[in-house]
């Protein structure tokens, strides 16, 4: 057992906990978007961050992938991690304006400006979707590739992989694309457009600018 | 190659080539690294050799060819042993007549370094003010090695420390050695070694344990880890197997980066030669002590040199950051306990060990021991690699070694720490150079880059320069990094295009902290830096171009603009030159530039004779 202080509460947990499971344990509600349980943590988004460390040394981490270690100290509201935590939601609010997920969030941060230029991004790169492929559905149909800002995730060679079985589970967990298809069945939060037998995005001149991160998409096949 | 089987047989060898040299022996030294190379060093080596060849001089003079020595910007250069007499920018009609001197025993007066600041010829490599200021523990033996030689570096002195660490046989000797010598990694972020061996020493789980030396080197611009392989590989080896022996660790990777050819080559060379020799692999020189290094190409990606990414690119994997802890020091490649170092680390075990901890601490300061090689580049007369004692200060660095400014525009900054460094304005030139006070000063050592900026450099320009570029080289795994520094871009782009506004500027500063204190690895928390520095020194140049549309160092194109004056005598050069056809006139009568057309490309102001070209 490793016993660490949160906000001021020791707490006990098991070796291997990570920051964010024994902050939640003690009801201490930290954002999160690129965790989910059930898939590895992975530590892209950046929302979780919280401070551990004291005087100079100091400094954020994301909570869902830093492991608890004996004494350590840990503030998850402290006003740095505030500060950060509506810097990264303005930052995805920017990128990402359509998201239902990003918008919840950040009107319960109460964050009410975005100062950036907008763009409308199909991704933010959380890497649910490749986790949730390769982890619970274990096809490994889908990876990143590239870096910096040509990182993009995608089949290999673009091509349809011969591995994804058209389950859909990497539409249900995407963050922003839960909007995505809505729109010609409103009452469906989820589409599972790559389940979907007859997608409803065949007509690719009607819904030209809607947005599918996966070109050309699993489901519908429109070739770009 | 006869493969030695004890301590004895090495020592044997080793006083053999130790008396089979002569050191009065003529001797013409070429370096030929990577940048010798490129400025024609290929050539001199071939006429040197055919004229002693022609002349019958084989047995009377020597050539030895070396790696890079440094002074990069005199290169092809000779330098001539014993006399220590240096020629810089040579042809091959000049190396023909310096076989000849060489041979009577002459000096070419005419062909001698020239120095700038006194107009006086100076004969002798250590007399140069370039040199003079110099503590080149490193680089000096690259002037006296032959690479490719196993043989060369035995005989002066090579492998000896790992001998001396053979027969004291306690690796904790080693590691309390290299602890006292305060020796911190070169390769960035200056964390003691002596403390990261022990470190590694002290991890007991049975399936061995890995070293690493990182020579990836992603800085643009920076090669001084890559002048070290090429010139002196079985220094890195000779430092590994030092490692090895210390922290009974018993594989050694060294990760080069794929774009340095000429590194491989010789690291090639080198690790087939000591394995050849019985000192690399199993049961060295009879010790019992077994050791291997493999060599792995990275894809050059910058992130790669990055510790966890480094070894993710080893395991096969995409070259990214991963969470830390666990450290690589408990969990390395392939899950077992690794230690990775800078080459110029490596480099620097041997001399510790041969000459003692205590020797090597009276270099630099407290808390900051030794030499540091740094590429020194920019608006400055010398350019090259400069190995100066930590703790030197920038002036010193940018007055005695560098010579100062080449031209009339006054120096203003300098930049350190490669494209995540920030940098120093000129009113703290005083300031050290140790990882601490960079730091604190708002950049950091990095692996040694340093660039020199002059009145001409725009600041804001500097950091768009540095985003630019760390926007593709960014992982993108972290959100706030990937976005944030393309954020970050996009104001200064903004600024830069003379669209900026005080609010974009707070923004763009508290942008710059978040993305520095949310990010994952070493990268992203040191991307803001260019910003943050150049905020912090040269904010009125980021006021200025917001306030008033105007760039100071006249390199932002939206907010300049080219005119002629008076100077004009009508030559039509710049007429001629202009690609849009914006300049007109007739001949003999002053021109005029048509702003509209004019791109800024700044062509007219390189061939104008005349200084008639204005930019305002
Ligand atoms: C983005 C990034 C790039 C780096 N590049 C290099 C590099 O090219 N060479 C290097 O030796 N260290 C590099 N480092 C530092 C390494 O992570 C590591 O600290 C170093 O190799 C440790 O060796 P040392 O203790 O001898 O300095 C880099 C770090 C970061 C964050
Ligand atoms: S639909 Fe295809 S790509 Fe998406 S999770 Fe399922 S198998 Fe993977
Ligand atoms: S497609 Fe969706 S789930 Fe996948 S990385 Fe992008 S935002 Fe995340
Ligand atoms: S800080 Fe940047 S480079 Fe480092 S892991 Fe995160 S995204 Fe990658
Ligand atoms: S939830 Fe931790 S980084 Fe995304």
């Amino acid at each position: 057992m490793i016993t660490l202080t949160i906000n001021g509460l020791e707490v006990p947990v098991e070796k291997g906990t990570t920051l964010l499971e024994a902050a939640r344990f003690l009801g201490f509600p930290i954002p999160t978007l690129c965790h989910m349980d059930g898939l590895s943590p992975y530590g892209a988004c950046r929302l979780c961050v919280v401070e551990i460390g004291e005087g100079p040394k100091a400094k954020l981490v994301s909570s869902c992938t830093y492991p608890a270690q004996e004494g350590l100290i840990v503030r998850t509201a402290s006003s740095r991690v505030l500060r950060a935590r509506k810097m990264v939601l303005e930052l995805l609010l920017a990128s990402c304006p359509q998201s239902k997920t990003i918008q919840d969030l950040a009107s319960a941060h109460n964050v009410r400006q975005q100062r950036f230029r907008q763009e409308h991004e199909d991704c933010i790169l959380c890497g649910l979707c490749v986790r949730m492929c390769k982890e619970q559905m274990v096809a490994k149909a889908i990876g990143f590739r590239g870096r910096g800002q040509t990182r993009s995730i995608g089949t290999p060679f673009d091509i349809r992989s011969e591995e994804c079985r058209l389950c859909g589970g990497c539409m249900y967990v995407c963050p922003a694309c839960q909007l995505r298809c809505t729109y010609t069945e409103p009452e469906k939060a989820v589409c599972g457009g790559c389940a979907n037998v007859s997608p409803p995005c065949v007509e690719k001149e009607q819904f030209d600018d809607m947005m599918c991160y996966m070109t050309p998409c699993v489901a519908c096949e429109i070739q770009e | 190659m006869e493969k030695l089987r004890s301590v004895e047989e090495f020592e044997e060898l080793q006083d053999r080539l130790v008396s089979d040299q002569d050191p009065s022996a003529p001797t013409i030294v070429i370096p030929a690294g990577t940048c010798g190379q490129a400025s024609g060093a290929n050539d001199l080596i071939r006429v040197a050799k055919r004229e002693l060849l022609d002349r019958g001089l084989t047995d009377k003079i020597r050539v030895r060819i070396t790696g890079c020595h440094g002074f990069c910007e005199a290169e092809p250069s000779v330098l001539v042993e014993p006399s220590g007499i240096f020629y810089p920018k040579l042809d091959v009609a000049k190396m023909v007549r310096i076989v000849e001197a060489v041979r009577d025993n002459q000096v070419l007066e005419d062909l001698l370094y020239v120095d700038a600041a006194t107009g006086k010829r100076v004969e002798k490599q250590c007399d140069i003010p370039f040199f003079k200021s110099q503590v080149r523990t490193i680089l000096a033996r690259n002037e006296k090695v032959d690479p490719i030689r196993i043989y060369s570096f035995i005989g002066n002195g090579g492998y000896s420390a790992l001998i001396k660490v053979l027969a004291k046989d306690t690796p904790r000797w080693v590691i309390e050695e290299i602890k006292s010598s305060g020796l911190r990694g070169r390769g960035g972020a200056g964390f003691p070694t002596g403390a990261k061996w022990e470190l590694l020493g002290n991890q007991q789980n049975g399936q061995g344990k890995f070293l690493v030396c990182n020579a990836d080197e992603g800085d643009p611009g920076a090669y001084m880890d890559r002048s070290v392989l090429e010139g002196n590989p079985h220094s890195i080896i000779e430092g590994m197997l030092i490692g090895g022996y210390a922290t009974a660790a018993n594989e050694g990777v060294i990760y080069v980066r794929n774009e340095y050819p000429l590194a491989i080559k010789h690291l090639v060379i080198a690790l087939r030669q000591s394995r050849e020799l019985g000192l690399l692999g199993k049961d060295i020189l009879g010790t019992g002590f077994s050791f291997d290094i493999k060599l792995v190409r990275g894809a050059g990606a910058f992130v790669c040199g990055e510790e966890t990414a480094l070894m993710q690119s080893i395991e096969g994997k995409m070259g990214e950051p991963r969470q830390r802890p666990p450290f690589p020091i408990e969990k390395g490649i392939d899950g077992k306990p690794t230690a990775i170092n800078n080459v110029e680390t490596w480099a620097n075990v041997p001399v510790i060990i041969a000459d003692g901890a205590a020797q090597f601490a009276r270099i630099g300061t407290n808390g900051n021991t030794g030499t540091k090689i740094f590429s020194l580049v920019g608006k400055i007369r010398n350019t090259g690699l400069v190995e100066v004692p930590m703790g030197i200060t920038i002036e010193k660095v940018v007055t005695d070694v560098g010579g100062g400014a080449p031209g009339k525009a006054k120096i203003k900054a300098v930049q350190t720490g490669g494209p995540s460094g920030g940098c120093i304005p000129v009113e703290r030139f005083d300031l050290p150079i140790d990882y601490d006070s960079l730091t604190e000063a708002g950049s950091i050592m990095g692996s040694g880059g340093m660039i020199v900026m002059d009145e001409t450099t725009c600041m804001v320009d500097v950091a768009k320069y540095f985003m630019n570029f760390l926007k593709d080289e960014s992982c993108g795994k972290c959100f706030t990094c990937r976005k944030g520094i393309q954020r970050m871009h996009e104001i200064l782009e903004d600024v830069s295009d003379g669209k900026g506004t005080y609010d974009r500027l707070d923004l763009l500063e508290e942008l710059a902290s978040v993305v520095k204190d949310t990010t994952m690895c070493g990268l992203g928390q040191t991307a803001s830096n260019p910003v943050l520095s150049t905020l912090r020194y040269f904010r009125d140049e980021y006021i200025e171009h917001i306030e008033k549309h105007h760039c100071p160092a006249g390199v932002c194109k939206a907010l300049i603009t080219y005119s002629i004056n008076d100077n004009c005598t009508g030559c039509t050069l710049c007429a001629k030159t202009c690609s849009e056809g914006a300049i007109s006139g007739t001949k003999k009568q002053r021109h005029v530039i048509d702003a509209d057309q004019c791109i800024r490309c700044g062509a007219c102001v390189t061939v104008c004779k005349f200084d008639a070209i204005e930019v305002t």
